[in-house]
């Protein structure tokens, strides 16, 4: 199963040596375990900037997080995360499925197919960085457990722990966090359940130990430590679209023609150059136009934003 | 027992206000600089943020929303507890100022850059516009914060500076509508602003009764 997604660059291609051996320990030290390239969407890569798409450190993607149930300090997660106990953890998978169950996680991972993928991250903030995930598709999952005819929609839940999440104490949000795709973005190979970064464990802060992540939709979407995820007929409710509607739609796909209406989204910060970092355009589909732009052929993405 | 207590308190203060006069002015002003040099240094090093940018924009605002509240609390302080922070006014106005000109700056300079954005941003996000309207009206205040110009407008310098209380309502406003989701911090700032206000109302009616 899997590997039905190629990576067409190597890092090396777009990294000088001279910054990959110096800002890329990380990655050094991981060198045995082969580096799959990064997902660039053909023909993107003459319009960055040299060098700006640089897959970020360990440091930089583990302690720069948003993860509101421990807090909205982007810090927060890595000073609190580390109360949320990940073991033991299931997932329940339920709806429209041939075999609704609670599925433990170990007995997940052991039927699936892990690879290394690396993706462009996007923050709905404007910022942005690129992380190696180390996890399987979806579709993977969603076929173990049967996806049956008239499911149009998944649900995703994460767990709501109050005594292991400092952060559900305020109403930022409307606890606990849940999120949604259309059935074939959630089949789409691009789509993966991440267990790892870097070949390591996820840590808590990047939400252990297994979380959605949609490379061509903002951040917020690729939801965090699930613990449900429901088929259904018909479209679920999401949580920053519950929190603010005008600002956060269903779809969220990242998008530079349409602004965010409290800042723009056509450029990005790229994390890890400093005080004096350049912003970057941002690409369509964030630079996954290629791959998952039919999906909306013919759908207004100013009304589906 | 009462009694004691409240001559303690005379006492203290009493000497807080004598302290409060030999401290001469520049330490204030040097003092509340201090902390942005300090943002700047963390900012720059790399150990306020992995992302310094929007870090060191919020520290600075967030200090100049501080100073802001100082500078509202020193008449209530005076009038109702007896500290007198009066000799001090000045400066933390203008250091108010200094700071919410490098929480500009910042935002100008370090994190918007694409020139185009600057004038959209400015007239196309409400938050940004109430901020840049704050900071406008804060300039005319800075500009008049000398013994020359008090002399020169007289009556016209008290109204003029009664522009702070509106200021002071917009930065707390301008950081309620930035933040996502619903976050208690800045209807925190917001709620002590208007105690502020509020207690300057109570006063005047006060004031005017026992007349």
């Amino acid at each position: 199963m899997a590997n039905r997604w190629t990576q067409n660059l190597t890092e090396k291609d777009i990294t000088p040596e001279s910054d990959f051996l110096n800002r890329r320990q990380v990655v050094k030290s991981l060198a045995g375990i082969g580096l799959a390239g990064l997902g660039l969407a053909a023909g993107t890569s003459s319009s960055l900037a040299k060098g700006s798409d640089v897959t970020n450190t360990w440091e930089e993607i583990t302690s720069y997080n948003n993860y509101y149930e421990f807090g909205t300090g982007k810090n927060d997660p890595l000073r609190y995360a580390h109360q949320l106990k990940t073991t033991p953890w299931s997932i329940v998978i339920d709806g429209l499925v041939e075999r609704p169950a609670r599925y433990a996680l170990e007995d997940i991972v052991g039927k699936m197919t892990v690879e290394e993928r690396i993706y462009r991250l996007r923050c709905v903030e404007g910022w942005s960085m690129v992380v190696p995930w180390n996890g399987f598709e979806l579709a993977d999952l969603l076929n173990l457990a049967g996806v049956k005819n008239g499911a149009k929609y998944v649900a995703f839940e994460t767990a709501l722990r109050p005594d292991e999440m400092p952060g559900v104490s305020y109403p930022v949000l409307d606890w606990p966090y849940v999120e949604g795709l259309r059935l074939d973005e959630a089949m789409h190979p691009l789509t993966i359940m991440a267990n790892g970064i870097y070949g390591k464990a996820i840590p808590n802060q990047n939400g252990a130990p297994l979380r959605l992540v949609v490379p061509w939709k903002y951040g917020f979407k690729s939801i965090k430590s699930v613990v449900r995820i429901t088929l259904m007929d018909n479209q679920p409710s999401t949580s920053w679209n519950k929190s603010n509607s005008r600002e956060y739609g269903f779809y969220s796909n990242v998008n530079p023609e349409v602004d965010h209406p409290r800042w723009t989204q056509a450029y990005e910060r790229p994390i890890g150059g400093g005080l004096f970092s350049k912003r970057k355009p941002t690409l369509m589909f964030n630079g996954y136009a290629s791959e998952v732009a039919g999906m909306y052929d013919g759908m207004d993405l100013r009304n589906f934003y | 027992m009462m009694a004691w207590i409240l001559e303690t308190s005379i006492n203290m203060l009493n000497i807080l206000n004598n302290i409060v006069r030999k401290v001469p002015i520049w330490s204030i002003y040097l003092m509340l600089m201090l902390p942005s040099f300090y943002y700047f240094y963390i900012a720059a090093t790399g150990t306020l943020s992995i992302e310094p940018i929007k870090a060191l924009e919020h520290k600075l605002g967030e200090f100049g929303l501080k100073l802001i509240i100082f500078v509202l609390a020193i008449t209530p302080l005076r009038r109702h507890l007896g500290f007198n922070l009066f000799r001090f006014r000045r400066a933390v106005g203008l250091m108010t100022y200094y700071y919410i000109s490098l929480h500009f700056l910042v935002w100008l300079l370090l994190d918007v850059q694409v020139m185009s954005l600057i004038i959209k941003d400015i007239v196309k996000r409400p938050y940004i516009t109430i901020g840049m309207l704050a900071f406008l009206a804060m300039t005319p205040l800075a500009l008049s914060s000398n013994n020359y110009a008090v002399r020169k407008l007289g009556r016209v310098w008290l109204k003029l500076h009664k522009l702070v209380y509106g200021i002071a309502v917009l930065g707390a406003v301008h950081f309620i509508m930035l933040v996502k989701g619903f976050q208690l911090e800045p209807f925190i700032y917001l709620t002590i602003i208007l105690s502020l206000l509020a207690l300057r109302i109570k006063f005047k009616k006060n004031y005017v009764r026992s007349d």
